[in-house]
């Protein structure tokens, strides 16, 4: 029992992450339609930014507190990432837009390499590592639950509350449902669509910015193609939880880092991988939408 | 400037791709106004409300609103200016509530007039207020329509543009309708232009009004000097009437 819920903990902060990482996912799609295949190369450059002002604080500021590095680290990250994911929606996505359906989708998957390789050839191939930065442990039998998996699990919830509220309850967050339902419609309401999409872009990065921080404090470690796997999971759990919807792919983050965890402990590991996707298999053919994905029965 | 149209059309030609949709169209709305735009299906009466927005750019001519050069602006800058329109197919947010729908009306203010504006709507269509907390998607199509006209009527418009407002309303609705933008126009001076398919009742409630023909305008006048014209008649109203 111990060492399940101990799985659950792991599963959850694993979880968390992917969530963070998966609506930027499903908020490009919702909005126009696209998988932006280059997200999870942005939140790759979040831990990367994060990285960055890691050294140059710890070599300019010895002694800062942890907490208040952390900060400058997140905030840091998330202004970067976010002009990085603004630029590439100016550059490479808006042009396309109207074009065929498959031509963004491409210059994401280019977009991507782009990215990795640009981290690759200015920051180096190898591992990045940074020493371990919040080491508390907390002990609760024979159950044990670090300060770090607390801080990404209850960041990933204020992070969430307030991302909720922002779409459902702000003009700006309306405005990105309206453009998300009918864009025209949107524009003849005097709603700046171009503006809004950049926004998603913006917000989206942010909070992989906030996923790619965290990644870099959980596992203390940052490669140039670490956009990959995490990006495909994340993407994974966006159409698990249904793509397009926000609570989806929370959802979806936090079922496939339970699985994760859940089958490493239990069976093998090197299946892990394996096992997500056949869940995610699984769900497509029996729920193609997703698990809370809407179905298409509106009138209009 | 007080002389000037309200809306100026000169000779405007909008296309969808190669194919010319509008052929040089001259239309104007004056200050004050209710005028109407009848014609058949396909002949171009949704391109000129859509073109006016700046959804299609028209290729060639000009567009003047409140003495400034809209031909070229986008859409949601023409839409700042205050031209409210309710479109083709009505375009309700279908997985937002009704009263997001109206509030999506109102964001030019900031929201800032919502509370006694959403009232007046709520009093012109008492329906939207039993529905709304229900979303767009899954109301009627005359609660639609009455939804897509309020939440037009939501931005202070100066300049109504009513895509077909009659279609798919029982006749009662439509009269309530029509008699709620004839009251809109008297009492508050607001000018409309409006599109209708039932040209009877249109040219009825419209000062002027104009018959359009495969892009083009082909005919112009007072509405009841329409409603007399024997070719109008012929085309439009017999048979046709409501």
């Amino acid at each position: 029992m111990e060492y399940f819920v101990q799985q659950l903990a792991n599963g959850l902060t694993l979880g968390s992450i992917y969530g963070l990482i998966a609506i930027g996912y499903t908020m490009v799609y919702g909005i126009i339609g696209m998988i932006n295949f280059a997200h999870g190369d942005i939140f790759m450059l979040g831990a990367f930014a994060a990285l960055i002002v890691f050294l140059i604080l710890t070599s300019f500021f010895a002694g800062i507190p942890v907490a208040l590095a952390l900060l400058v680290m997140l905030i840091i990250a998330m202004l970067m990432t976010s002009l990085w994911n603004w630029t590439i929606e100016r550059v490479a996505y808006r042009p396309l837009r109207g074009s065929f359906r498959l031509a963004p989708l491409i210059t994401a998957i280019g977009m991507s390499i782009v990215l990795s390789n640009f981290i690759q050839v200015t920051q180096g191939p190898r591992n990045k590592p940074i020493p371990a930065l919040v080491t508390d442990v907390y002990h609760f039998g024979d159950i044990t639950i670090s300060l770090k998996q607390i801080i990404i699990i209850a960041l990933t919830a204020v992070l969430l509350t307030i991302f909720w509220y922002v779409v459902n309850k702000t003009p700006l967050g309306r405005a990105q449902r309206a453009t998300e339902q009918d864009r025209k419609m949107a524009a003849l309401l005097g709603v700046d669509v171009d503006r809004t999409i950049s926004i998603t872009f913006i917000m989206g990065a942010a909070l992989a910015a906030v996923a790619g921080t965290m990644y870099l404090m959980y596992y203390g470690v940052a490669t140039f193609n670490d956009g990959f796997i995490p990006g495909v999971k994340a993407f994974t759990a966006a159409v698990l939880g249904g793509i397009g919807s926000l609570p989806g792919a929370v959802l979806g983050g936090l079922l496939i880092g339970l699985i994760e965890s859940l089958w490493s402990a239990y069976f093998t590991i090197a299946y892990k991988d394996v096992a997500t996707f056949a869940l995610l298999a699984f769900v497509l053919i029996f729920k193609p939408t997703g698990i809370l994905g809407r179905p298409e029965v509106e009138k209009v | 400037m007080a002389d000037e149209p309200l809306l100026k059309v000169q000779a405007v030609q909008t296309f969808y791709g190669n194919i010319r949709a509008l052929d040089g169209v001259d239309v104007h709305v004056n200050r004050g106004e209710i005028v109407s735009l009848i014609g058949a299906n396909g002949a171009g009466k949704s391109t000129l409300m859509m073109t006016i927005c700046g959804s299609p750019q028209a290729r060639h001519g000009s567009i003047i609103f409140d003495g400034e050069d809209i031909t070229q602006q986008p859409t949601h800058l023409i839409a700042r200016r205050r031209i409210a329109q309710s479109p083709e197919g009505r375009r309700i947010f279908p997985r937002m509530t009704v009263y997001e729908n109206l509030q999506m009306g109102a964001g030019l203010d900031n929201l800032r007039y919502f509370k006694e504006d959403v009232e007046k709507i709520f009093t012109l269509f008492p329906r939207l207020k039993e529905r709304q907390s229900q979303r767009g998607g899954t109301l009627s199509g005359g609660e639609q329509q009455m939804l897509s006209i309020g939440r037009a009527l939501m931005a202070r418009p100066k300049l109504l543009l009513l895509d077909e407002p009659s279609l798919g309303l029982a006749p009662l609705i439509v009269k309530g309708i029509f008699e709620a933008i004839k009251k809109l126009n008297k009492e508050e001076g607001l000018t409309v232009f409006l599109v209708e398919q039932n040209a009877f009742a249109a040219l009825r409630l419209s000062d002027r009004a104009y018959v359009m023909v495969n892009g083009k305008v082909t005919m112009t006048g007072s509405g009841k000097a329409l409603l007399a014209n024997p070719e109008v008649r012929a085309a439009y109203l017999e048979g046709g009437r409501h």
